[in-house]
C-alpha cells in the first residue's frame, strides 16, 4: 500500500552537495532505520520525503503514486521533527488534535485518539499544559503522539526519543515498534543510537556523507559490514583495524600473525575484527593492555597491538590490568577483510 | 597626619554578595524611577495647565495642582475645526496603521522566509527610504496629488505617512516571523495544512502581539506627523497641522489644551493596546 520508492535523489545546498543520487525501496509495513554520523543528510532525506526540501533531481514515489511535486499535506505522511515543533500557543491536548481537526474529524473521535496517542506516550497527565511547561523529553514526546495520532501511512521519524532517560527509551521504544506494526504503517527512523536501531529496524540503511554505503537487516549490516565506514561505526565498540601484508598468494601478514584470506592480487589490504570476536590464549595478537573498563558482563580492554589501539571485551570473570601483555587470537569465521583502496569488504 | 591611618580605616573584610545584590536594586529602582519621571512629570504639567484657568496658567506662583477648571477645554473644543481635525487625524492614523501592516507584513514575512535575488538589496532599500528628506518630495508630490485628485484627502495624506511607517513595519515583522521556527510552520503543513492555514493557525496566533505593536508604531508616527500634514491637506487638516497653524497665534492656556489633545488619543491607543506590547516583551500574559 504505502511503500516508498526514491530514485535517483540528490541534494545540494548551493554548491555543498548533501546528498548523491540515492536510491532506496523501502516496502510496505517495513520499519527501516537510518543511521550515520552527524550531518551525512539524514534529516534533508528525510525532508525530501515529507515535501518540505524539493530535490535537486530525483523522484519519490509513495505508495505507487510520484509524489515529488505535491506539498506534504498530501503525500500521506506524518512526521516528527528532530527538535520536535511543538506549537507553543496551544494546550498538548491541541497539539495531539492539530491534524486530526484539519481533517474535521468530529470531537467524540478527536477525543478517542487524543487520549489513546497521549496514554501511549505516557503524557496523558499533561494534556493541559503548554510547550513552554513540558521538558525537552516530554515535548518529544508531544512530537510522537502528535504524529501517531494521524495514522498516517508513512510516518518519518527524526530521532524521536534522542532526549528521554535510558529506561524511558526503552519502554518507548517497545510501544512504538508494537503500534506501528499493528497499524501497519510504514515507518522511516533516524537514530544515532545503535542499540535503537538494532534491535527496532527490520532493515538498516547506514549512510555517510550523503550516500547510502549498506541497506540490509541489522545483523548482516553488524557481522557483515560491506564498508569500512560500517565496521567503523556500527557496534559499540566498533570494529578494530590491522594493515594486512600478503605474503603467500592467500596469506596475510597481520600484526606478527599470520592468517588465511582472501585471495587477490593487491599487496596491501586491512583486517578487520569485532572487539568480543577475540579471545585470549597461548597465541595471537602480542597485545599491551593499557585500560581496563569492567561493564559488568564483559570487561573492555583496550590495548596496543602493532603501536595502534586495538579494543578487545572479556569475560568479566578474567582478570586483566593494565600493562599486562595479553596474547588474543581473532576467531576465524569472524574476520573480515577490507580493500584499502575502495574502502569495501572483499569477500574471503 | 599621613594617609596611613586613614587606609587602616577601611574595612577590607569579606562582604556578604546580599550588599552587591542590594547597591544593585538601588540603581535599578533609581533607573526606574527616572525614567518615569521623564515620561511622566512633562505629561503631569500638561494636564495641570489643560485643567487650569487662563489666569493660573500665565499666574505665579504656581499650585502644582489642577483646578479643575474646564474653561481652556471647552474653548479649545469649541474653537471651530478642532473636531473635524480630531476625526480627520484619527482617520488618517487608522489607514496608515491598516496599511502598512497590511503592506508590511507579507514583506516581512517575505523576508524572513524565502531567499530571492536582491533581498539585502530590499532590505537596505527599506531602511534607505528614511534617509529621504521629505521637503524634497513635498513639491513634486503636492503636485502630482493634484493632479491625481489625492491632494487634501485622509487617503492621500494616509499613503504618505505609509510610507514612513512602512520601513519599521516591514523591519519589525521580519524579525518577528524569523523569530519564529520554520519546523513550525513545516510541522503544520505535514498535519494537513496549506501554506494560508498553517500561516493563520500557527504563525499569526503568535506574531499578533508584534504585529499589533508595530501597528501602534504605525499609527503614532501618522498622528505625530505634521511636515506632510500640513503641505498637503488645506481643509482637512489633521489635528498637528491645524494646531501648527493655529496655536502659535493663540494663548498659552489654549497651546496647553492643543498640547493635551495630541497627547490623550496616544496614550488612551497604547493603554488599550498595552498587552500585547507587554508580550512582546517577553512580559508573560497568560
Ligand atoms: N538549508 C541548508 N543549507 C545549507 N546546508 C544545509 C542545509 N540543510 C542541511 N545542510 C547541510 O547538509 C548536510 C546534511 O544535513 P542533515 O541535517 O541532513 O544532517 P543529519 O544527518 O540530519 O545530521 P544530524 O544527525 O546532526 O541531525 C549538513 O552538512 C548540513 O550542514
Ligand atoms: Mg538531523
Amino acid at each position: 500500500m504505502a511503500e516508498i520508492v526514491i530514485k535517483n535523489v540528490a541534494k545540494s545546498f548551493g554548491a555543498f552537495q548533501a546528498l548523491h543520487a540515492l536510491d532506496m525501496a523501502i516496502a510496505d509495513q517495513e520499519f527501516m532505520v537510518l543511521l550515520g554520523a552527524s550531518g551525512c543528510g539524514k534529516t534533508t532525506l528525510l525532508r525530501i520525503i515529507a515535501g518540505l526540501e524539493t530535490p535537486t533531481q530525483g523522484e519519490v514515489w509513495i505508495g505507487g503514486r510520484r509524489v515529488d511535486h505535491l506539498p506534504p499535506r498530501q503525500r500521506g505522511i506524518s512526521m516528527v521533527f528532530q527538535n520536535y515543533a511543538v506549537f507553543p500557543h496551544l494546550t498538548v491536548f491541541e497539539n495531539i488534535a492539530f491534524g486530526l481537526r484539519m481533517q474535521k474529524m468530529g470531537q467524540p473521535e478527536v477525543e478517542r485518539r487524543v487520549r489513546r496517542t497521549a496514554e501511549l506516550m505516557h503524557i496523558e497527565q499533561l494534556l493541559e499544559r503548554y510547550s513552554g511547561q513540558l521538558s525537552g523529553g516530554q515535548r518529544q514526546r508531544v512530537a510522537v503522539a502528535r504524529a501517531l495520532a494521524m495514522e498516517p501511512d508513512v510516518i518519518l521519524m527524526d530521532e524521536p526519543l534522542s532526549n528521554l532517560d535510558a529506561l524511558l527509551r526503552l519502554e518507548m521504544r517497545a510501544e512504538l515498534k508494537g503500534v506501528l506494526a499493528e497499524s501497519k504503517t510504514t515507518t522511516i527512523y533516524v537514530t544515532h543510537d545503535q542499540v535503537e536501531a538494532m534491535s527496532l529496524a527490520d532493515r538498516i540503511s547506514v549512510m555517510n556523507g550523503g550516500k547510502i554505503v549498506q541497506n540490509d537487516s541489522p545483523v548482516e549490516i553488524y557481522r557483515n559490514p560491506a564498508a569500512r565506514f560500517v565496521g567503523s561505526f556500527i557496534g559499540n565498540p566498533p570494529m578494530n583495524f590491522i594493515p594486512a601484508k600478503r605474503t603467500d598468494n592467500g596469506r596475510w601478514a597481520v600484526a606478527g600473525l599470520e592468517l588465511d584470506g582472501p585471495r587477490t592480487e593487491r599487496e596491501l589490504i586491512e583486517f578487520a575484527i569485532r572487539p568480543e570476536d577475540v579471545f585470549p590464549g597461548e597465541e595471537g595478537f602480542v597485545a599491551d593492555v593499557r585500560v581496563v573498563e569492567p561493564l559488568g558482563a564483559h570487561t573492555l580492554v583496550t590495548c596496543d597491538v602493532a603501536g595502534k589501539p586495538f579494543r578487545a571485551v572479556l569475560e568479566s570473570d578474567r582478570r586483566v590490568s593494565p600493562g599486562e601483555t595479553l596474547k588474543l587470537m581473532p576467531a576465524a569465521s569472524r574476520i573480515r577483510w577490507f580493500d584499502l583502496d575502495t574502502q569495501t569488504a572483499i569477500p574471503a | 597626619m599621613s594617609s596611613a591611618p586613614v587606609a587602616a580605616n577601611i574595612e577590607d573584610r569579606p562582604r556578604p554578595v546580599g550588599d552587591a545584590g542590594r547597591a544593585g536594586q538601588f540603581v535599578f529602582v533609581a533607573a526606574i524611577i527616572l525614567l518615569c519621571a521623564w515620561i511622566l512629570v512633562p505629561l503631569y504639567l500638561l494636564f495641570v495647565n489643560t485643567l487650569s484657568s487662563p489666569a493660573e496658567v500665565t499666574g505665579f506662583p504656581k499650585s502644582g495642582l489642577p483646578s479643575f477648571s474646564m474653561g481652556s477645554v471647552q474653548f479649545f473644543l469649541s474653537f471651530s475645526g478642532v473636531g473635524q481635525a480630531l476625526w480627520n487625524s484619527l482617520l488618517v492614523a487608522v489607514l496608515t496603521m491598516v496599511f502598512s501592516i497590511l503592506l508590511g507584513a507579507p514583506a516581512g514575512y517575505a523576508l524572513s522566509r524565502f531567499e530571492f535575488p536582491g533581498k539585502e538589496i530590499f532590505r537596505l532599500l527599506v531602511v534607505m527610504t528614511r534617509a529621504f528628506p521629505l521637503p524634497l518630495l513635498a513639491l513634486p508630490l503636492a503636485v502630482m496629488f493634484i493632479r491625481t485628485g489625492l491632494d487634501d484627502t485622509a487617503l492621500g495624506l494616509a499613503l504618505v505617512h505609509t510610507v514612513l511607517a512602512l520601513p519599521f513595519a516591514v523591519l519589525i515583522t521580519f524579525s518577528l516571523f524569523a523569530g519564529i521556527p520554520v519546523e513550525l510552520e513545516e510541522a503544520a503543513w505535514t498535519l494537513g495544512c496549506n501554506r494560508l492555514q498553517a500561516f493563520i493557525k500557527v504563525i499569526l496566533p503568535l506574531v499578533l502581539p508584534g504585529i499589533v505593536a508595530s501597528a501602534v508604531f504605525a499609527f503614532t508616527i501618522s498622528w505625530n506627523e505634521v511636515f506632510a500634514a500640513s503641505v498637503l491637506t488645506i481643509e482637512n487638516r489633521t489635528l498637528t497641522a491645524f494646531l501648527v497653524q493655529n496655536l502659535n497665534v493663540s494663548p498659552l492656556h489654549l497651546k496647553f489644551a492643543g498640547g493635551t489633545a495630541l497627547v490623550l488619543p496616544a496614550l488612551i491607543f497604547i493603554f488599550a493596546v498595552r498587552k500585547y506590547l507587554f508580550a512582546m516583551w517577553g512580559i508573560a500574559n497568560r
